[in-house]
């Protein structure tokens, strides 16, 4: 396709029609001390005006990279080394700064992924919109700009925008800073919006309003809309074409339903096989069994099934007899006072339930329901306001000194984040021993060897042991959190969004490396999330929370087949991928 | 805020009574008798020495000495310091020379610390950012006296630019020199300071996000990095504007700058009661009002910390 040609007039598709994006064999590269390291290698693609396209692979992809590059803003010393990026026929590679001053938010609008990040916390809100009206000449005058500012932000679903120009970043949510972001993204109604991972920071349910709103915008602006994100199901739903890219290099691309339907690289496969928001559907109208199935293989027919994972858990829970309960939670509230404010806060309002030994239970609910909360008065880091709590039979709640350790043995946590949940000065065999220390369990030798055994549990070499963090990936440091919380053999984890930071086929890993050691060792789980999609292949039974209340509590099968509570439809609804057509 | 105020203002009179305490008993702790010290070597006269303790209450048990004190400085008399100037005078006489010192080295190096500071960080890696931190470095490492010292020597005496030593009633031009050479240890903490600072924010997301709206570089600069990267040259900047207040008893001793930590330090020598613990009280009211000021500085430049009533 030749780059001279003038950029297109008139709609309707056709394919020998110049697209308003084409990508040719871009290269980017990342000078380190050690030479170039190429993190984008030849990807190519093209986006017609007035399109969806979705870019879908994990982190490290290149996929980030490669939007970036469109609006050069690479981060740090990534530089194009090679290919074109046309727009409208111009080459953004080859154009002065100054030139891609005029292009960036006025042709090319730009949705961030992290919306507490991306507002500059010291400006009000309105200044930061105003300032992108103003720099790309959409309105002049006082008036005008505000005008126009209360206008973006009310299209982007901030309703009371006028009330909220003033207010600072801090207090919005991150619900309604991506908003703001959308906003001031499309302001100059440009013809390209870039949006990259914009709702993946976000709980599931106000990813769907935000997702339909841009939706929306875009179809009625006809912007074309550039999606981000490493979510396959996501992807499919909200693009027409696809673009799955693996290792800096695009290795399928396509329409998103076919690509779906039949994947043809085995990346993609495996990428269809591990996206839990597919796999939580495809357990439903699954009828036989699969092959026994490998990860590490190619052949998506041996590769990692979650599938699998959750059938194996639904057959040996229906085996296993009556169990008793591990856990039981009876009315425990937790009240928080404000400071500055006569009326407490109720973060835990009356919760009761009960986990049996060796079962899954998954506390499910938005961010604000309570649901952590929920764990750290489990774990006894925050005291009940009322209730009780029993573990084994025993109240929690008078325990101190020696028996508050015992039970500290007894249970232990996995967080969500597990760059922050590392000590990066401590290396991995030290951060997996130092419960077994704290609780002085063995002596230097037996430690050492309680150390591997446990890397071995969760599938680490033993080399890991004198490595540190920073040299790990986030899967890996996930599994060393787990290795840890395994450490003093407890009966319970408490797993605290546990798998929501990680990429689609990380997750998949470590929900069967959960699976796996759940049935090794009997372990009984407390499972928080946010996103329903994973429940279906790790739990037993869900509890749903709203505003610190449980909605609904139930098997997780009556949960999927039939939720009683509208939130726990609007929850389900929300699973990116929902209304796809699915081969199973 | 106007609550907030009021509460930190109250919150200054245990520190108040705090400070003039500890002090008062650590003069009162000092060897060696002061009243005996004033004849040097020769025979003290009995009478004249007990006159002596009874004017200046040393014959008074330390309570009673540290009330009698206190009871004074709330009618404004600040005692009679042991060659016989109400120190109250001599507050009034020194304060207001150090004042000025210390707002003429602030001025410096705020202004060209954070102007050099922010050019490095923008150029990191650079050649004006690398020479900065050499020069920083530098300064950083040398004892003050001996910057002094040159200082006086290059400018004063091979130069003639400045003169050597402050004249009397301490003219603002002969301080301009001992300024620069106060203000330059401060000067290459905030070329750091604000460098570093620049770089961590430059790599903010926000400041990507600028970018993506189509802004110019001339405008990102000043609004998205430069305020945000303030805050902590503000926090560094109050404390060392009170230590400035507090006098520099080197700088001011090598150029004779009739000052705060001049007058200060031979009261400590001579072991004058009165007068130290007035100083000192005055300092920590000083720096209290300053780390007020700057509280509520913080609230401006950074909305996110706001003052519960």
């Amino acid at each position: 396709m030749s780059s001279t040609m003038s950029a297109p007039s008139s709609a309707g598709r056709a394919d020998d029609r110049v697209p308003l994006l084409q990508i040719n064999n871009l290269q980017v590269g990342f000078q380190t001390q050690t030479g170039v390291v190429p993190a984008v290698r030849g990807a190519s693609l093209s986006l017609h005006a007035g399109e969806t396209l979705a870019i879908v692979g994990e982190s490290g992809s290149g996929k980030s990279t490669t939007a970036h590059a469109i609006i050069n803003l690479l981060p740090g010393s990534g530089k194009v080394t090679g290919g074109e990026i046309l727009f409208e026929g111009r080459d953004l590679t080859k154009i002065s700064e100054k030139e891609m001053q005029q292009i960036r938010g006025k042709l090319i609008g730009f949705v961030p992924q992290d919306p507490m990040a991306n507002l500059n916390p010291v400006w009000s809100v309105g200044f930061q919109v105003q300032e992108a009206i103003k720099a790309n000449g959409i309105a002049t005058g006082r008036a005008d700009v505000k005008k126009h500012a209360i206008q973006v932000l009310k299209e982007a679903g901030l309703a009371d925008a006028d009330k909220r120009l003033k207010q600072f970043p801090h207090q919005f949510s991150g619900g309604m800073r991506q908003r703001v972001l959308i906003g001031i993204g499309l302001s100059s109604r440009p013809k390209l919006l870039i949006a990259d991972e914009p709702t993946s920071a976000l709980d599931v349910t106000v990813q769907r309003t935000i997702l339909d709103n841009l939706e929306k915008l875009t179809r009625e602006i006809g912007t074309a809309l550039l999606f981000i994100t490493h979510d396959l199901g996501l992807a499919a739903e909200r693009a027409e074409h696809l673009v799955v890219m693996y290792k800096g290099q695009v290795v399928e691309s396509g329409p998103s339903r076919e690509i779906l339907a039949n994947p043809l690289h085995p990346y993609t496969q495996r990428l269809v096989a591990a996206a839990p928001s597919l796999a939580s559907r495809r357990i439903q109208s699954s009828v036989h069994r699969l092959a026994e199935l490998d990860y590490s293989a190619t052949d998506v027919t041996e590769g990692l099934d979650l599938i699998e994972t959750a059938e194996v858990r639904a057959e040996a829970a229906a085996a296993a007899s009556k169990r008793e309960d591990a856990i039981v939670v009876k009315d425990l509230t937790k009240v928080y006072k404000i400071r500055g404010n006569k009326e407490a806060f109720t973060a835990v309002d009356n919760v009761s339930f009960s986990i049996q030994r060796g079962t899954t239970m998954a506390l499910v609910g938005e961010s604000g329901s309570g649901k952590s909360t929920v764990a750290k008065m489990l774990l006894r880091l925050e005291d009940a306001t009322e209730g009780q709590i029993l573990i084994n039979g025993t109240d929690t709640a008078p325990l101190k000194g020696r028996a508050l350790l015992d039970l500290r043995r007894k249970m232990q946590p996995v967080f969500q984040d597990p760059y922050g949940s590392l000590d990066p000065l401590r290396n991995i065999g030290n951060t997996i021993s130092e419960p077994l220390n704290t609780h002085k369990v063995g002596d230097k030798k037996s430690r050492r060897e309680r150390v591997y055994e446990l890397l071995e549990q969760v599938s680490l070499p033993n080399a890991l042991a004198s490595r540190y963090p920073g040299e790990l990936s986030g899967g890996q440091r996930q599994r060393v959190a787990i290795a840890r919380a395994l450490a003093l053999k407890p009966e319970i984890v408490i797993l605290d969004e546990a798998v929501s930071a990680l990429d689609v086929l990380v997750q998949a890993q470590i929900l069967q490396l959960l699976s796996d050691l759940q049935t090794e060792l009997d372990l009984t789980y407390l499972f928080i999330t946010h996103d329903l999609a994973v429940v279906r292949v790790i739990a037993d039974h869900v509890t749903v929370m709203q505003r610190g209340k449980i909605v609904e509590r139930a098997t997780t099968d009556e949960v999927f087949d039939n939720p009683q509570m509208d939130y726990t439809k609007e929850l389900l609804n929300a699973i990116p991928g929902a209304g796809i057509a699915l081969r199973v | 805020m106007g609550g907030y105020i009021l509460r930190r203002l109250l919150q200054a009179i245990p520190v108040f009574f705090g400070t003039t305490f500890l002090i008062y008993f650590m003069v009162f702790a000092m060897p060696g008798d002061p009243i005996i010290a004033m004849f040097g070597d020769k025979t003290p006269n009995p009478a004249l020495v007990a006159q002596l303790r009874a004017q200046y209450h040393l014959d008074q048990p330390f309570i009673v000495q540290y009330f009698i004190y206190i009871g004074g400085i709330f009618r404004g008399d600040f005692g009679i310091s042991y060659s016989g100037v109400p120190v109250g005078d001599i507050l009034l006489r020194t304060f207001p020379v150090t004042l000025k010192l210390a707002v003429i080295a602030l001025f410096f190096e705020t202004v060209f610390g954070i102007l050099v500071g922010l050019i490095s960080g923008l150029r990191k890696g650079k050649l004006f950012d690398a020479s900065s931190l050499v020069i920083s470095l530098i300064l950083i490492s040398l004892p003050i006296f001996v910057i002094a010292f040159v200082g006086q020597y290059v400018f004063g005496v091979q130069l003639g630019w400045a003169r050597t030593t402050v004249g009397p009633g301490a003219p603002v031009g002969d301080l301009i020199l001992p300024a620069l050479v106060l203000a330059s240890i401060s000067f290459a903490q905030i070329v750091r300071l604000t460098r570093s600072s620049v770089i961590e924010t430059s790599s903010l997301d926000f400041v990507r996000t600028a970018y993506s709206k189509g802004l110019s570089r001339n405008r990102i600069v000043p609004v998205h990095i430069l305020r945000n990267s303030l805050i902590p040259v503000v926090t560094y900047l109050a404390t060392d504007f009170g230590v400035l207040l507090v006098g520099a008893t080197v700088t001011e001793g090598i150029f004779n700058v009739p000052g705060v930590g001049n007058t200060l330090y031979q009261a400590i020598i001579r072991s004058e009661g009165p007068t130290v613990v007035s100083f000192v009280t005055v300092m920590v009211l000083l720096y209290l009002v300053v780390n007020l000021i700057v509280d509520l500085l913080y609230g401006l430049l950074d909305p996110r910390i706001r003052y519960v009533k």
